[in-house]
């Protein structure tokens, strides 16, 4: 029998290291030829770590949440035959030290522990197989259910180790089970009824999570925000984006107002090029981009994600609409790659029907300006003579107001409104 | 050659090989099973079945002799009492028969197409078997391999003549005058215990220090006791050699010195081998676990698309361990996620007393490093017990010391075997001490023996 040690491969140009968002396999389970071994998080993507060979794994290099250094080693699998390394010595050099740390630290000293949900009840825990006591492997660990519990977890895809048993002795019941489904993965709450809750629930930020958190410390810690909101009669807009909707072919997809505002954006940015900008802080130059890369922010189950339409500025209305459909379904099924979530040179926020009045939005560093949407709404307009109903939305815009003063700003904004205002100008020949 | 397909190709029609079959026909499976004798295997054709029917009989015949030597403290005498072995053997045949059909009935009925013939793999999804008829090769998806388990033989005394194996003992034609048995595990035992009722002369000759070496001393003592009174000769730590140059006794080593033991019959019952060889197993090299087939949690086997289940597969080698894996199976190939979850095989020793044990003996409790309680009840302070003539034995509890979960129960008794339910379903069911404590049984039972040790374990038992 050899050993097969599978390193942290080289994700993504320039990436030195990534973060182990999820572990597949456990030590002792067997695996087979390209079964997914983990999965780990760059920048921004999520690349997932097939497994070359088949074998049995030995040991993994780190725990989740753990930021691993390209190249040192992640997985230790047994194979038949010879293997890669002829003795398994220590742990891999990379930032995955400390984490044998007691659990009961803690949790904010130990950025390296697993992902997890605690629940830190002050009721009894049932079924106490710590303290101390060694329990038999395969024997006892087994979950503490009737077998019709058991098969209807089986028959559910759940494994009831991980359900919290409130019968006696800490023994699952088909109400544990109901509750456990009802809920998905999280722990068992008290009871229905009204009562105290001191429980606590603990979630360690890892993941996406974690660089959304990082991302916005920065944002707001480095830039500081101007917002500007401006309302747009989007009347005209809207009568023009029916018709288009009503005759499009069906290869085009359905409209949107973001691809006319994406649109509007690049003819705006040709006037006021300064807001298509990068600053890069430390070193005190602003980039400005004659390419508009516009990140679409997105909301995904995960969390928010940005993926980049890149080069709007040569793509006509349909191929944004076309682009951004992509992305958008690339990036809630996780599987947009690092390149289409980086490099943006100014951001759209838009939440759409949840877009509320204003938004404040925070500027995507080291961009300099951000357009966020807000929620369309008939509203009564007094035309000079009497009420009209109009479809009034607003714009909520954010600018680094080191480099962008408020009057140009003001300026990008009054411009992108009578664009909107205006559609037909979105599309007069520059 | 003849050539069919399906789904499901189940190879030996015991116990579990037959389940697996039955679940998959009624779960619309495509199932085809070959055996190349009778249906049933040798739990119903050689085993379980008819061992019980003999000791049964060996049972009745010994109560009426023991009316009838003047002593029986119910009352009752009558003269003479006599056995025709012939008739108890046809008797226990018609049984055995009728058990056959029934099997036979619950797969056509399930719509499973049985075949005849000795099957052999000639890959990984075919397999020939030869029928009367002719070689048939069958092509299938998945297949089972339930082939079962042989007894072992002694190279020096191979079996032949006078020397038997369970098998032939279940078919003699006349009670032997003395029967050596070697190996004194469960099925020695069984089976010397019905000779001796019978009215044999029984030996039993067990190599280590005690018989009955998987259970505790404390189950195995009832036992050892009840042989005594039935003139059972036992001699622990001897090695059988060989017979002598008539034939007539076998030739035994006992703490290094020579014995010899009467033997118009030697029942060699030193264990059981899984049956790989034979079938063509080598033709598709499955890993194995000694001289097991090595299988996970699913009953896989290394190879995609063949499982195997039962004896062949590994200890403990019990009928209904391979009907449950068989049944998994079935609900596997059918497309339903199932694995092995069981918690417990009670295992039951039809001895005289007989012995039951579910979960974990007090011993390997301990083994664990888990703190326990232990609850023990004698039948002696049991009134159903004391009405039967029954009071050797007990029932024991095994439980966690922290939360009384129970992990293990075991009895010796007369009749405790219908226990085994009760004792199963609590494990299952994680009942703890209070479960059982707190649980109706009825009065006058054997089964408040189990109510009253669970009430030890928790410190206040109410007849003791």
């Amino acid at each position: 029998m050899g050993e097969f040690v599978i390193k942290m491969p080289d994700v993504g140009e320039g990436v030195a290291e990534a973060e182990l968002v999820e572990w597949h396999v456990k030590p002792g389970d067997p695996v087979r030829e390209d079964m997914i071994l983990a999965a780990v998080m760059t920048d921004k993507a999520t690349v997932e770590i097939p497994s070359p060979v088949n074998g049995t794994v030995l040991w993994l290099g780190a725990e989740i949440g753990d930021t691993v250094a390209v190249k040192a080693p992640l997985v230790r699998i047994e194979i038949a035959g010879e293997g890669t390394e002829p003795t398994p010595v220590e742990k891999p050099e990379a930032k995955t030290e400390e984490k044998a740390a007691p659990k009961a630290e803690a949790p904010v000293a130990t950025p390296s522990q697993p992902a997890k949900v605690e629940a830190k009840a002050e009721t009894k825990t049932p079924a106490p197989a710590s303290n101390g006591v060694h329990v038999a492997p395969e024997r006892l660990e087994k979950a503490l259910a009737s077998p019709a519990v058991r098969l209807r977890a089986r028959e559910s895809g759940v494994d009831l180790r991980q359900v919290t048993g409130t019968g006696p002795a800490g023994r699952i019941t088909h109400d544990d089970l109901d509750q456990f489904l009802a809920r998905g993965a999280q722990p068992a709450a008290a009871p229905a009824g009204l009562a105290r809750k001191t429980a606590v629930d603990e979630i360690k930020v890892t993941g996406l999570r974690r660089r959304i958190a990082e991302k916005m410390t920065l944002s707001t810690s480095r830039i500081p925000h101007i917002t500007y909101v401006e309302e747009v009669d989007m009347t005209a807009l809207e009568d023009l984006r029916t018709m288009m909707n009503r005759d499009r072919k069906p290869d085009q997809p359905k409209l949107t107002i973001l691809p006319y505002l994406m649109r509007a954006m690049v003819r705006a940015i040709a006037d006021l090029p300064g807001v298509n900008s990068t600053f890069d802080d430390g070193a005190g130059i602003i980039s400005r981009h004659h390419a508009v890369h516009i990140g679409i922010a997105t909301q995904t189950p995960a969390g928010l994600t940005v993926p980049v339409v890149r080069h709007a500025e040569a793509r006509g209305i349909w191929d944004c609409a076309i682009e951004l459909n992509r992305l958008a379904e690339a990036a809630r099924t996780g599987t947009a790659t690092r390149d289409e979530l980086t490099g943006s040179t100014i951001t759209i926020s838009s939440l759409g029907a949840l877009g509320g009045i204003v938004s404040t939005p925070v500027i995507n560093h080291p961009e300099v300006a951000i357009v966020g949407v807000n929620k369309l709404a008939v509203r009564p307009v007094w035309d000079g003579t009497q009420f009209v109903p109009r479809k009034i939305m607003n714009l909520s815009s954010s600018f680094d107001h080191r480099v962008i003063d408020g009057w140009d700003a003001a300026t990008f904004v009054q411009r992108v409104k009578t664009l909107l205002e205006t559609p037909a100008l979105i599309f007069v020949e520059a | 050659m003849k050539e069919i397909s399906c789904k499901l190709l189940v190879i030996g029609a015991g116990p579990g090989g037959y389940i697996c079959a039955i679940r998959a026909g009624q779960l619309g499976v495509d199932t085809v099973i070959v055996e190349k004798a009778k249906a049933g295997g040798t739990c119903l054709n050689v085993g379980c079945i008819p061992s019980k029917a003999l000791i049964h009989a060996a049972d009745e015949f010994h109560k009426l002799r023991s009316a009838a030597s003047g002593r029986s403290p119910l009352g009752l005498s009558l003269a003479n009492p006599t056995i025709d072995l012939a008739r108890t053997v046809a008797w226990k045949d018609g049984i055995v028969g009728r058990l056959n059909g029934g099997v036979t009935g619950l797969l056509k009925k399930a719509g499973v197409k049985a075949v005849i013939g000795v099957a052999r793999f000639v890959d990984g999804k075919t397999v020939d078997v030869e029928t009367e008829t002719g070689l048939q090769r069958i092509r299938a998806e998945a297949i089972v391999i339930a082939t079962g388990s042989a007894p072992i033989e002694l190279s020096d005394m191979p079996f032949g003549g006078s020397i038997i194996s369970s098998t032939e003992a279940l078919s003699l034609k006349s009670v032997p005058a003395s029967v050596a048995v070697i190996g004194g595990g469960y099925i020695g035992l069984e089976l010397g215990t019905a000779f001796a009722k019978l009215g044999a002369h029984v030996t039993v000759l067990e190599a280590q220090a005690r018989i009955l070496p998987q259970y505790d001393a404390d189950l195995s003592k009832p036992i050892a006791k009840r042989l005594g009174e039935l003139g059972v000769e036992v001699f622990t730590q001897t090695v059988a050699k060989r017979l002598s140059a008539d034939g007539k006794t076998l030739l035994a080593e006992h703490n290094g010195r020579p014995i010899e033991v009467p033997a118009e019959k030697v029942l060699v019952t030193v264990g059981r081998r899984p049956v790989t060889d034979g079938f063509g197993l080598e033709e598709i090299d499955l890993d194995r676990a000694g001289k097991f087939i090595r299988i996970d949690d699913q009953c896989r086997t290394s190879m995609r698309g063949i499982y195997a289940i039962g004896d062949v597969t590994g200890e403990p080698m019990l009928a209904h361990r391979a009907m449950a894996q068989g049944e998994m199976v079935a609900e596997i190939v059918a497309g339903n996620k199932r694995a092995w979850d069981k918690r417990c095989i009670p295992a039951v020793c039809f001895t005289d007393p007989e012995i039951v044990t579910a979960g974990l003996s007090p011993d390997e409790a301990r083994a664990t490093g888990i703190e326990i309680k232990v609850g023990q009840f004698p039948f002696q302070a049991n009134g159903r017990a004391m009405t039967t003539l029954s009071e050797d034995g007990f029932v024991r509890v095994v439980a966690r010391a922290d939360n009384h979960l129970v992990l293990g129960i075991q009895a010796v008794g007369h009749g405790v075997s219908e226990l085994s339910a009760s004792f199963g379903l609590a494990i299952e069911m994680g009942a703890r001490l209070e479960d059982i404590a707190g649980t109706i049984h009825a009065h006058p039972t054997q089964s408040e023996a189990f109510q009253e040790a669970a009430l030890k374990a928790l410190g206040h038992a109410l007849h003791i």
